[in-house]
């Protein structure tokens, strides 16, 4: 509650700001600090996404009179919540826009950019400001404990993710409260939850003595947070086991690991800068002769935007080869490739090869 | 056509001979195109009644199939067999028994013009039950006006539809005109191809002298009742009361009945007829073409009555008469083949010499000599001894002569300030322009354009543009695809207008475009004058006519885009202006009397910046 009069006081300063200008007969405006890679520096020290100081200004004039109006009453729908200790979905927001006539979204992802756009003007998380998204935030399984606390009666409760099973814990989708126990010796987290079920259908923890997270494509924020705490707090390596293609490395290995370009004043803490990328490799599909696809246009499109944009690449020399060795070859090889030499060949034989060299995965 | 003074006695039908029955005919002269497909079609069996005519049951018809069946019986059992199954329309394959010259010679014989265009009415503008209510009352009302004009009386018209049965109307068109000449009324109703104008170079709606005749004789074929005819030359004169009928063999008219009758008009003539037709609304019916009419003819004062619906009365726009045209002789650059040949024939003229200088404009006697001296004739040489070759080297001679181009003082235009004035009256609109082109020339003819735009105001939004097409002051209501004032509008380029427009079709937007054609000889593309020949000297004079009118549209119209987004302006702040006073309002928890202070400052503020 605390924290939120924080941000209550926050809102009303900058809403005093705009009123301020009205008054005196200027044209109020906002600025925005604008949310793409752009904008963005790769800090190796501190080894994520920080903002640069590019910002948008945002007069209000005829041609954006409409968004000005829909920020506002974002920011005062944010403080509604915040006052009444309420949070709203997204998509929640989305429908109570539409309550507001003429300035109602005619689409989620208008108001979605509108609730980024607030959060990154105040610097502030969208949960801070009332808002959470729909978003699932991966599942876990392996040798774990996580201690929540029981809604109703506010007592902890202890999870242990060894015990669900063939199926998985699931991230929640505010993880800072999380404590947690574990005597594993590192986290794998792996693209796609077919190579998850695999792994726990067969116990892989138990064998590997770690604790396994399925992230779903790109890795969502909770997901990030919950992987960046729980490698904090017992001072756990992260591999990542993704695709080994243009996809799998610069979007979903990089965002996990150095933060995403749209939410970049957020990086600080929804990233893993400690991940290390185990496979696949460029050099994997040449050393297990794995199976590949053809490179699509887009793939190809997007390595090269990464070798041209991407600070975290242009940092690291490294990726830049795998980067440019993969264009080379102009083939892609996806996880489940590793079936060809049998279905259980990425537990018996590949991860248990890579994992005696750590030193070989790529930054 | 009919009712002028100036009627040619000249010309009294003889019935066409067969061989080169047409090419006798002036009329196909024109267009030698036209000749070869009436030559084409006079080959069809004569026996060929059309299936869907609803008339063929009627008395009249039946009579005719009977003289055509008797008549075949003449020919050999196996023709007359052939061609009964081709009269029941189901051609049959032919018996390998093949024909000799002689049993074809039995089977040729003459076909008169009526008889002709008896069967092939679609040529004169009667293919279908709601054309053919039009086509009617459209000769007999450019007769009218025609007369009326000639006669330098402003035209007062009563145009009248009553609906008989279905299917059944009779069609009323009175005017006030000069009248008709007791002794030529059975000609020029009874008689195709018989009338004042195809033999002189005249601006005027009518050209051949088929129209009225045709109407006539479609009301024959398909209700069998003759055509009713009242006509006065003057106060002093008694109205004179004609029902009159075709035979169509010999193209002669048949007087039914004749008198004297009363009647309250001073002058004028009143035509009555009963046909087989269909009255339906819509933007090819006789309601559009009477608005167009109206539209073209400001001077004209017309009362319509459709059926079933309340009278329409078009006042008159102005009180004076448009300059009546002149008639020009044909210019040397024009004349075909056949038309010289039979121009040579029938001259007074005694040599070649003073042929060319009197029968032919722009031929100085000067000219005329070089001409002939090109042509390698002797200028003393009678005109009556030329040659076929010798013609054709006259007619190369001409194309290589320099000779200047025919009179335009011929021509009688709307004018584009009238035109506009007519314009307004009969279409809603935000924007009129017009413009009248000086006159040009297109194969030794004179013409000239005008066009008139009309936008905005009532016009639909998002249609394809209104075209009103006009010849000699007419409107042309079907054909417009195939017409050269269509192509013309799909080939300017309406987009540096302002105006949005597929390619090569004619463009959309709140527009009505009226383009009006006046020349001593219209190129129509067919009897049932519909639609304009593609002159590239026409649709050039009408491109430009098009593209001065839309540079005076682009204006208005850029002013209205640039009005119309200020407004749209506007209106973006006051819908939005106030959700920034509610948020205000909830963020920091104002009083409403706040909130409506900081939502008037802002507003005075934008609107301040936006220099409206």
């Amino acid at each position: 509650m605390k924290e939120n009069k924080h941000v209550v006081q926050k809102i009303k300063q900058e809403a005093k700001r705009i009123k301020g200008s009205i008054t005196t007969g200027k044209k109020p405006s906002m600025k925005f600090p604008l949310r793409s890679l752009s904008n963005v520096r790769y800090h190796p020290k501190l080894g994520f996404f920080e903002m640069r100081g590019k910002k948008k200004e945002r007069t209000l004039t005829v041609n954006t009179v409409k968004t000005f109006a829909q920020t506002l009453r974002m920011m005062a729908l944010s403080k509604e919540l915040l006052e009444t200790d309420d949070i709203a979905t997204k998509r929640e927001a989305y429908y109570v826009s539409k309550n507001w006539e003429a300035a109602r979204f005619d689409d989620q992802t208008e108001s979605d950019t509108v609730i980024d756009d607030v959060e990154a003007f105040f610097s502030l998380n969208r949960e801070q400001l009332g808002f959470i998204p729909e978003e699932k935030g991966g599942d876990v399984a392996g040798k774990l404990v996580v201690i929540d606390r029981d809604r109703e009666t506010g007592k902890r409760i202890k999870i242990d993710c060894t015990k669900f099973g063939s199926g998985a814990y699931s991230i929640p989708i505010s993880v800072e409260e999380l404590e947690f126990e574990t005597n594993a010796k590192f986290i794998l987290v792996i693209e796609t939850a077919g190579m998850f079920q695999r792994l726990v259908k067969h116990a892989y923890w138990k064998k590997a003595n770690c604790i396994l997270v399925s992230m779903g494509g790109v890795p969502t924020r909770a997901c990030r947070r919950f992987i960046r705490r729980l490698s904090d707090s017992k001072k756990l390596p992260v591999y990542v086991f993704v695709d080994g293609d243009p996809y799998g490395i610069s979007n979903i290995y990089r965002t996990l690991k150095v933060g995403s370009g749209n939410a970049a004043h957020l990086n600080e803490f929804f990233c893993v800068p400690q991940a290390k990328f185990l496979g696949i490799t460029p050099q994997d599909i040449v050393n297990y002769k794995l199976p590949t696809h053809p490179l699509k246009d887009v793939d190809v499109k997007r390595a090269k935007d990464a070798l041209k944009n991407d600070p975290f690449v242009l940092h690291h020399k490294t990726w830049q080869k795998a980067l440019s060795q993969l264009i080379k070859m102009g083939v892609r090889a996806e996880q489940q490739a590793l079936a060809k030499h049998g279905l259980n060949y990425v537990i018996d034989t590949y991860l248990p090869e890579k994992l005696k060299h750590p030193e070989h995965f790529l930054p | 056509m009919a009712t002028s003074k100036r009627i040619l006695e000249a010309e009294t039908s003889k019935p066409v001979s067969e061989s080169g029955s047409f090419e006798d005919l002036p009329l196909f002269d024109a267009d030698s195109k036209k000749a070869g497909i009436i030559e084409a079609a006079s080959k069809k069996k004569p026996s060929t009644v059309k299936k869907n005519q609803p008339s063929a049951r009627k008395k009249r018809a039946r009579r005719k199939s009977t003289i055509d069946r008797k008549k075949s019986t003449v020919a050999s059992e196996a023709s007359a067999a052939a061609s009964e199954k081709e009269a029941r329309g189901k051609p049959v394959r032919r018996q390998p028994a093949y024909q000799t010259a002689q049993t074809l010679a039995l089977r040729q014989r003459e076909i008169s013009v009526s008889e002709f265009f008896a069967k092939n009415r679609h040529l004169l503008g009667f293919d279908s039950l709601t054309k053919a209510l039009l086509t009617a009352i459209k000769e007999a009302v450019d007769n009218s006006l025609d007369a009326c004009e000639e006669a330098g009386l402003l035209p007062d018209l009563l145009v009248e539809i009553l609906e008989l049965s279905e299917n059944r109307y009779k069609i009323v068109v009175e005017d006030s005109g000069p009248g008709i000449v007791k002794s030529q009324v059975p000609k020029i109703f009874g008689k195709l191809l018989y009338g004042s104008k195809f033999h002189t170079l005249k601006q005027a709606r009518g050209q051949q002298g088929i129209g009225i005749s045709a109407a006539g004789m479609y009301a024959q074929l398909t209700t069998g009742k003759p055509v009713r005819v009242i006509t006065r030359t003057g106060p002093r004169q008694q109205a004179h009361v004609y029902e009159l009928q075709i035979d169509t063999k010999k193209n002669m008219p048949v007087i039914i009945s004749e008198g004297a009758s009363e009647w309250s008009n001073d002058h004028g003539t009143r035509i009555e007829m009963e046909i087989m037709a269909t009255y339906k609304k819509g933007q090819r019916s006789v309601d559009t073409y009477m608005h167009q009419v109206a539209m073209a003819n400001p001077h004209a004062h017309i009362v319509y009555r459709p059926p079933k619906d309340a009278e329409v009365i078009y006042p008159r726009v102005t009180e004076s008469l448009p300059p009546e045209p002149l008639a020009i002789k044909p210019h040397p650059h024009g004349v075909e083949l056949g038309v010289l040949l039979d121009m040579l024939k029938t001259t007074k003229s005694r040599n070649i010499r003073g042929f060319l200088t009197t029968e032919f404009t722009r031929m100085s006697s000067r000219l005329a000599g070089d001409v002939l001296e090109a042509a390698g004739l002797p200028s003393s040489m009678s005109p009556k001894r030329v040659t076929r070759e010798g013609a054709e080297s006259i007619i190369n001679a001409f194309g290589r002569a320099k000779i200047m181009k025919p009179p335009t003082n011929c021509l009688s235009v709307i004018g584009g300030e009238l035109l506009e004035r007519s314009v307004a009256r009969e279409i809603e609109a935000d924007y009129y322009t017009a413009v009248t082109r000086p006159p040009a020339v297109y194969r030794g003819n004179p013409f000239q354009v005008e066009i008139a735009f009309a936008y905005g105001g009532t016009l639909p939004d998002d249609e394809i543009v209104k075209l009103y097409r006009y010849a000699n002051r007419a409107p042309l209501i079907y054909q417009q695809a195939g017409c050269a004032m269509t192509h013309a509008v799909n080939a300017t380029a309406w987009r540096n207008y302002g105006l949005q427009q597929a390619r090569g079709a004619l463009p959309s937007g709140p527009l009505a475009i009226v383009i009006h054609i006046a020349s001593v000889w219209v190129p129509f593309t067919s009897e049932s004058k519909e639609s304009i020949a593609h002159y590239p000297e026409i649709i050039k004079e009408i491109k430009l006519a098009l593209q001065e009118c839309g540079r005076g549209l682009s204006r208005f119209i850029r002013r209205g885009v640039r009005e119309r987004d200020e407004a749209k302006k506007r209106s973006y702040i006051e819908r939005y202006i106030p959700h920034i006073g509610i948020a205000l309002r909830e963020i920091l928890s104002m009083s409403e009397k706040e909130e409506t202070r900081v939502v008037d400052k802002l507003k005075t503020t934008l609107e301040r910046s936006r220099k409206l």
